[in-house]
Order: structure tokens, then C-alpha cells, then sequence
């Protein structure tokens, strides 16, 4: 998969936050973002993502001209948003299981006593990020930074080829950094694209940089 | 992920975090004992209100938890995954309702028959009101869809939410009331049922597609 835009500009309220941002992602291939907060990064990746609608530009797969929120495209990605999007009366490995459930993965539910959600493959993720030992303990107890860790264990558990990670550093701890740098990198090896937006530089080599914000903002 | 197993994820979430349905059930039960309580054992009267208390509270009680229908899921992120999954916007919405009217209006019509012993309501009535629940309380769970999603990024939304829906409430209230009334005159409830079974399929057929755009424009905002 190739992914191109062209002349995306961004206009939240009666502020322009970019315009004019064009860029190109093969495979393997990394994009950092950077910029002050508000410069637009996270509008970027949520346009990208199709869940904002660019005020112009376009959006090109393999060449072809994608609409904008293309569902084709959306089931291709993940997006880390922000939020970890844990629901506290689920045990950690049920919220991973929802996520691949929504995902497109088959997913049971099963009464009784040790029931809940089912399906199989969520030890390795949790695993993959290291909290492989929590996964039946209800999510309410995780402290900020293992709730991010299990928000990111959906990039181990589901293989889609593009990743849009949004500071998806904020509340890891130094082995959490080095554990989501050596997913990134794994990913990348094998043909997966990345689009980064960070303000820790965790070990990551990208391959451009997107600089937002040059005095286009008052 | 199919239709099924996301309303089965709602169903586990309300029924491990214990709020919602519950919590309508027991606010409708004291509500509409007040009531009995109040006038004292009247049993005339209480008969002759008993309608419009019912549904009244039955109204009220609903709107309790539908605040949280699609906040929940916007204020930790889930929305977003739920518009970027391969569900329609629409199908969500609907999966959201079913699942809502499991938790809060399926109990309600099961506890309504106890309330309405209160009210002095013999077997006919109690039939019609089981009746009119039945056709009524999806209507609110589907119009309350729509003022859900429109006040979806707005906290402590509950005011304008009630603003928004006890307006669009009011011809439930009418025709669900006033086929318990035309029960107890003995007139025949057909004519209100009817219309409630038309409400019924109106709603079903408009609003998720009201309250999905509305969904939409607040994730693109």
C-alpha cells in the first residue's frame, strides 16, 4: 500500500491550523509530526483517519483517489487516539477482545463463572506490551500508564497495515517506550506504515518529518 | 463483530456496572408510589389518575439513563473506534436502542403491573397498560436516541436532554395514557394503540438515521 496526499489544509473555527500539507508513505516507511500543541498534528492523523473532514486536498491509495472517511481505507487502519478507550467494568483481556471484535474478529460470549467475552490471541498482545499478567483483572484497577499500554496492545492484536499513532508515549514509562519503538519497527520490517505525532523522540528513525505550525498561526 | 455481540457488550456493561436499568425501574416504582401515598386510599381518584401518573413516570424514568447512551462511549474514545469499525453509523445507533430498551424499558413494563395494583387498576386496564408499554417505551428509547446524540459533547447534558425530549414525549404520553383511560370507559383502546404502533414504526424508521448524523457531525466537529 501507498499513501499520498495532496494540498490538505485543516480550518478549525475561523483558524487556519495548516494548509497546503502534501506527503507520501510506502511501505516500511515512517512519517514523524511534529509541531507546537495546536499546530494541527492531531487533526492531521484524525483526517487521515476519516474522522475529519479536510477543508481541502485529497487523499490518494496506490494512486487512486480516495473519498474522504473511505470505509475501504478505515478497515486498513488503526488510529490511537488520545483517549485509551477502556471500559473500567471490563477485565483488560475483554477490552482487548471488544476491540478485535470491532475489528472484524469473532468474538463469544460466554456465561457463568469465568465468562465474559472470549476469543483467542489476546495473551501475546497483552504480552507484547508486557502486562500479560493483568489480563483478567478488571480494567478500573490499571494505573494511567498500563491503560495505555493495553490501548496499545490493539497494534499487536489486530494486523492492519497502517498505524496512526497519536503521543501514544503519554504515561509510558521508559520499557513501554522501548516496547512500543520495537512494534514500530517490527511493523515496519514487515511492510506496515506508521504516521507518528510525538513530543518524546522514544527511538524511533523516521524516514520524513511533517513539521506543522511555521508561522502560520497568530 | 456482528449486531448481536454489540448489544451483548452493552448488556454485560449494565449489567456489571449495575446503573442504568436498575436504576429506572426503582426511580419509576417510587415515583409513581408517591403518588398513592400522597392522596391517600382514594380509590376513585387514584384509578381515575392512574394513567397519566403511570406514564408520566414511565416517561421520566427513561429519560433518567439516556444521558449515557453514546457519552459513555464518546468521553473515553470508543466512539471513535465505533465510527471507524465496518458498522453504519445507523446499525450502531439501533444496536445502542435495543440495547437500551432492554436495560431500562423492558424492566419498567415488567414492574408496571405491580405499580399499577397501587392504583387500585383492575385486569382490562393493567392488559392495556402492558399493551401501550409495550408499543410505547421503544418510541422513547428510539426519539431518545436522537436528543442523546445531539447532546453528546455536551456534559452535564441531563437539562438540555430533557428540554430537547419531553416535548417529542408528549403524543406517547397522550395516546399511551388514553388507551388505559378508554379501558376504564370502557371505549375501546384500539384506536390508541393504533396510533401508538404508528409512532412506533415512524420512529424506527427515522430516527437512527437522525441520531447517526448527528453522531457523525459531533466526531467531525
Amino acid at each position: 500500500m501507498r499513501l499520498e496526499g495532496r494540498g490538505l489544509a485543516c480550518v478549525r473555527g475561523e483558524r487556519e491550523l495548516f494548509a497546503g500539507v502534501d506527503f507520501s508513505l510506502s511501505e516500511g516507511e515512517l512519517i514523524f509530526l511534529e509541531g507546537p500543541n495546536g499546530s494541527g498534528k492531531s487533526s492531521f492523523l484524525r483526517m487521515i483517519a476519516g474522522l475529519l473532514r479536510p477543508s481541502s486536498g485529497s487523499f490518494l491509495r496506490d494512486g487512486a483517489l480516495l473519498a474522504s472517511g473511505s470505509q475501504d481505507l478505515q478497515e486498513q487502519l488503526i488510529y490511537v487516539g488520545h483517549q485509551d478507550p477502556v471500559k473500567p467494568a471490563f477485565s483488560v483481556a475483554e477490552n482487548l477482545i471488544f476491540w478485535m471484535g470491532l475489528a472484524g474478529r469473532k468474538i463469544e460470549y460466554r456465561r457463568g463463572r469465568g465468562g465474559g467475552l472470549v476469543t483467542d490471541g489476546t495473551q501475546d498482545a497483552l504480552g507484547a506490551l508486557g502486562i500479560a499478567a493483568l489480563a483478567d483483572i478488571p480494567a478500573r484497577l490499571l494505573s494511567a500508564g498500563q491503560r495505555r499500554r493495553l490501548n496499545l496492545a490493539r497494534l499487536a492484536a489486530i494486523p492492519r497495515p497502517l498505524w496512526l499513532l497519536d503521543e501514544p508515549t503519554v504515561g509510558l514509562d521508559a520499557s513501554g517506550d522501548a516496547l512500543l519503538a520495537g512494534l514500530m519497527s517490527r511493523h515496519r520490517a514487515s511492510g506496515g506504515l506508521v504516521i507518528v505525532a510525538s513530543h518524546t523522540d522514544f527511538g524511533v528513525l523516521a524516514n520524513r518529518h511533517l513539521h506543522f505550525g511555521q508561522g502560520r498561526n497568530p | 463483530m456482528t449486531f448481536r455481540s454489540l448489544i451483548l457488550r452493552d448488556l454485560v456493561l449494565a449489567t456489571r456496572i449495575g446503573g442504568g436499568g436498575a436504576m429506572a425501574v426503582g426511580f419509576f416504582i417510587v415515583a409513581a408510589a408517591l403518588y398513592p401515598l400522597g392522596i391517600g386510599p382514594e380509590l376513585v381518584l387514584l384509578r381515575r389518575i392512574a394513567p397519566g401518573v403511570l406514564w408520566v413516570s414511565a416517561l421520566l424514568s427513561c429519560l433518567l439513563s439516556l444521558d449515557r447512551m453514546f457519552q459513555a462511549d464518546e468521553e473515553d474514545g470508543t466512539l471513535d473506534l465505533l465510527m471507524l469499525s465496518s458498522f453504519s453509523p445507523t446499525g450502531l445507533v439501533l444496536a445502542k436502542v435495543l440495547a437500551h430498551w432492554l436495560t431500562t424499558g423492558l424492566p419498567l413494563i415488567i414492574a408496571a403491573p405491580y405499580v399499577a395494583m397501587a392504583f387500585n387498576l383492575e385486569h382490562g386496564p393493567m392488559l392495556t397498560l402492558i399493551f401501550s408499554m409495550l408499543l410505547g417505551t421503544p418510541v422513547l428509547s428510539l426519539v431518545g436516541a436522537v436528543g442523546a446524540a445531539l447532546t453528546v459533547g455536551v456534559r452535564r447534558g441531563g437539562m438540555l436532554l430533557s428540554l430537547l425530549l419531553l416535548p417529542l414525549y408528549i403524543p406517547v404520553l397522550i395516546f399511551g395514557a388514553g388507551s388505559i383511560e378508554a379501558t376504564l370507559f370502557g371505549t375501546g383502546a384500539e384506536a390508541h394503540l393504533i396510533v401508538l404502533l404508528a409512532l412506533l414504526l415512524a420512529s424506527l424508521a427515522l430516527c437512527p438515521i437522525a441520531a447517526a448524523s448527528a453522531l457523525r457531525e459531533h466526531v467531525q466537529s
